[in-house]
């Protein structure tokens, strides 16, 4: 069903399992920041993992996603669903453009490319008075879902994350085990060769690199609504290492990666977040384990011993 | 006083000389990376850490050893280019049968542990490095007064980057450098050491960021950070000026130091965004740089 092997049929009733269980046992709000960080990874590796698109700026759109969301949702007192949407919407426009620019040239330059844009949209945020400089957009008010659901209670927002997080997963999912998706590989493996069959390659690039930022703006604006803040930390260059780093670790090119690395890297940054500049180096070394001995990440790993795709 | 544009001239002229100051910086940076990328099909995003290092090496060996800024200048590139021959034989060789994205992802992890452990021990703050007594002071060139130091490291800059086209162009050894970005198994069956020159040219590539670093320590304060800031925008200008010719890199970077400083001048707010955009109208205009050959 859905393009879901028995295999990962079972992985996902696991992780729905745990999704409903966890705030039991888990902090919520610890789990919330878990939920926003597997998406906005999901929707990175639908590029590097499927397209072989690194894009290295990827914070640009998770972090205007974030600002646009709490901007609207304090301002306007847009309803929660509706700010997470235009910040997912406002994310995708700006994909459109950085995507378009970036798809002119191949391989590094993409991700120098993304890098530098990302960067820009970073001063730009520096300097744009709505986005309140240093102090960002503070006490955004979680609002009520479609106008009566009180989200302040921590559990109502648990909720609501966890289904867009589910929603967001079955998309990016749906996406890739669909015709539209088989092309995006194959454009991954050999992209003179399907050039050579046809396809306008780069039309399927742009495309598949608006979804992932429109589903990097929904993620960062779900964070914002969540913590009721948006900062510059959302649109930094750390961000985007941060999702490489998420997606890496848990696997590039699986489907269930993403969420066991943001798992792993939120609860590795919440134990170090005592030993300051040590989360850097941590990340750091991860990165370089990664590279040199574990190109599969952890669930490409297990996937790899249990002959499975995951 | 007299007036360009409504502008002070010494205003002006001032901002030119920071603005070629930092194209000094941006054509050293750009320069390394693109010797690197030629040979090793690596994007060293390392590069930034590795000119951070080379402004603390100058710095350390002030502060603890007593060494001061001309010994720098020579033993700070050997330092960091011997660190660099070092993370070239342990760690970046075992990607060249990879997918080079992985030698991105690879040199980003090396950056963040540089940058943060220097930073766990010198904190972000930032240390001053004093400007060496011979170049302290100023010049009155007639329309401005010039720090005698900016003007050194726009000179020595100049003359490194020339250095360096000259090695590349007109000597064996940049011809055998050349053959091997051109075609390395070919180069290598006619018995050259290629493993051994791709070491000794990222070594060579990250004593030029060393060397850019130490020229900005008594210019910047010498922090952990110096590094990020300035490699996304050396990046910028390696996309805008394309990979393909030396020349081509050392120009572009200094072009766009100018771009930076006028544009400091004229729009201030501008000032930070200024070369991406730049880099955006190259995108669209010749999608394979200035100087870049079409793919």
């Amino acid at each position: 069903m859905w393009g879901f092997s028995r295999a990962q049929a079972a992985a996902l009733l696991v992780m729905v399992v745990l999704v409903v269980v966890s705030p039991a046992v888990l902090y919520p709000v610890f789990l919330m920041k878990v939920l926003c960080f597997a998406l906005f990874a999901c929707a990175f590796n639908l590029l590097i993992g499927y397209v072989g698109l690194l894009s290295f700026g990827h914070a640009a759109f998770f972090g205007m996603g974030s600002y646009i969301s709490a901007w609207t949702a304090k301002n306007w007192g847009l309803s929660p669903e509706l700010a997470i949407l235009l910040g997912g919407l406002v994310g995708m426009a700006l994909g459109v453009i950085v995507g378009w620019l970036a798809i002119k040239r191949q391989g590094l330059y993409f991700a120098m490319i993304t890098l530098a844009l990302s960067q820009m949209i970073y001063f730009i945020c520096v300097e744009a008075p709505f986005t309140g400089g240093e102090d960002g957009i503070q006490q955004v008010p979680r609002g009520r879902l479609f106008g009566f659901i009180s989200l302040n209670p921590d559990m109502a927002m648990y909720w609501v994350t966890a289904i867009v997080f589910l929603a967001g997963f079955l998309f990016i999912h749906r996406i890739v085990h669909s015709p539209f998706g088989q092309v995006l590989k194959a454009i991954r493996e050999n992209e003179p060769r399907a050039v050579s069959l046809g396809y306008r390659t780069n039309d399927y690039k742009l495309i598949a690199f608006v979804l992932s930022t429109f589903v990097a703006g929904i993620a960062g604006g779900t964070k914002a609504i969540v913590f009721g803040i948006a900062t510059l930390t959302d649109v930094h260059w750390s961000m985007s290492g941060e999702v490489v780093l998420i997606t890496l670790l848990g696997g590039l090119g699986t489907i269930f990666g993403p969420v066991v690395g943001a798992l792993v890297v939120s609860a590795m940054e919440n134990y170090l977040a005592q030993f300051g500049a040590w989360v850097t180096v941590t990340q750091g070394v991860i990165f370089v384990a990664c590279v040199l001995a574990f190109r599969r990440g952890i669930v490409g790993e297990i996937g790899a011993k249990l002959r499975l795709a995951l | 006083m007299f007036m360009i544009f409504g502008i002070p001239g010494p205003l002006l002229f001032g901002q030119l000389l920071l603005g070629l100051i930092n194209g000094a910086f941006y054509a050293l940076l750009s320069l390394g990376l693109a010797v690197i990328f030629g040979l090793l099909n690596i994007i060293n995003f390392a590069h930034g850490s590795l000119f951070m290092m080379g402004a603390f090496a100058a710095w350390i060996l002030l502060e603890y050893l007593g060494i001061g800024y001309w010994p720098a200048l020579i033993l700070s590139p050997l330092i960091i280019g011997a660190f660099g021959l070092l993370l070239e034989k342990t760690v970046i060789s075992r990607l060249y049968k990879l997918d080079h994205l992985y030698g991105l992802l690879l040199t980003f992890g090396l950056s963040l542990i540089i940058e943060g452990l220097f930073r766990n021990y010198y904190g972000s703050s930032g240390m001053p490095y004093q400007i060496p007594p011979a170049l302290s002071g100023a010049t009155d060139l007639g329309f401005m007064f010039m720090p005698n130091y900016r003007g050194w490291v726009v000179v020595v800059a100049v003359v490194v980057c020339f250095a360096t086209w000259l090695v590349i162009e007109k000597t064996r050894l940049g011809a055998t450098l050349r053959a091997a970005t051109e075609n390395a198994p070919m180069v290598q069956a006619f018995g050259v050491n290629v493993p051994r020159l791709v070491t000794l040219t990222y070594a060579a590539g990250v004593a030029l960021a060393a060397f850019a670093g130490v020229l900005a320590a008594p210019i910047y304060s010498v922090n952990p950070n110096m590094g990020s800031n300035f490699i996304i925008v050396v990046f910028a200008v390696v996309v805008i000026g394309g990979m393909g010719s030396i020349l081509g890199s050392i120009l572009t970077g200094f072009m766009l130091g100018v771009v930076e400083g006028l544009t400091k001048v004229f729009y201030p707010q501008g000032s930070a965004t200024v070369i991406f955009v730049v880099m955006v109208i190259v995108l669209l205009m010749r999608p394979a740089g200035l100087f870049g050959k079409a793919a």
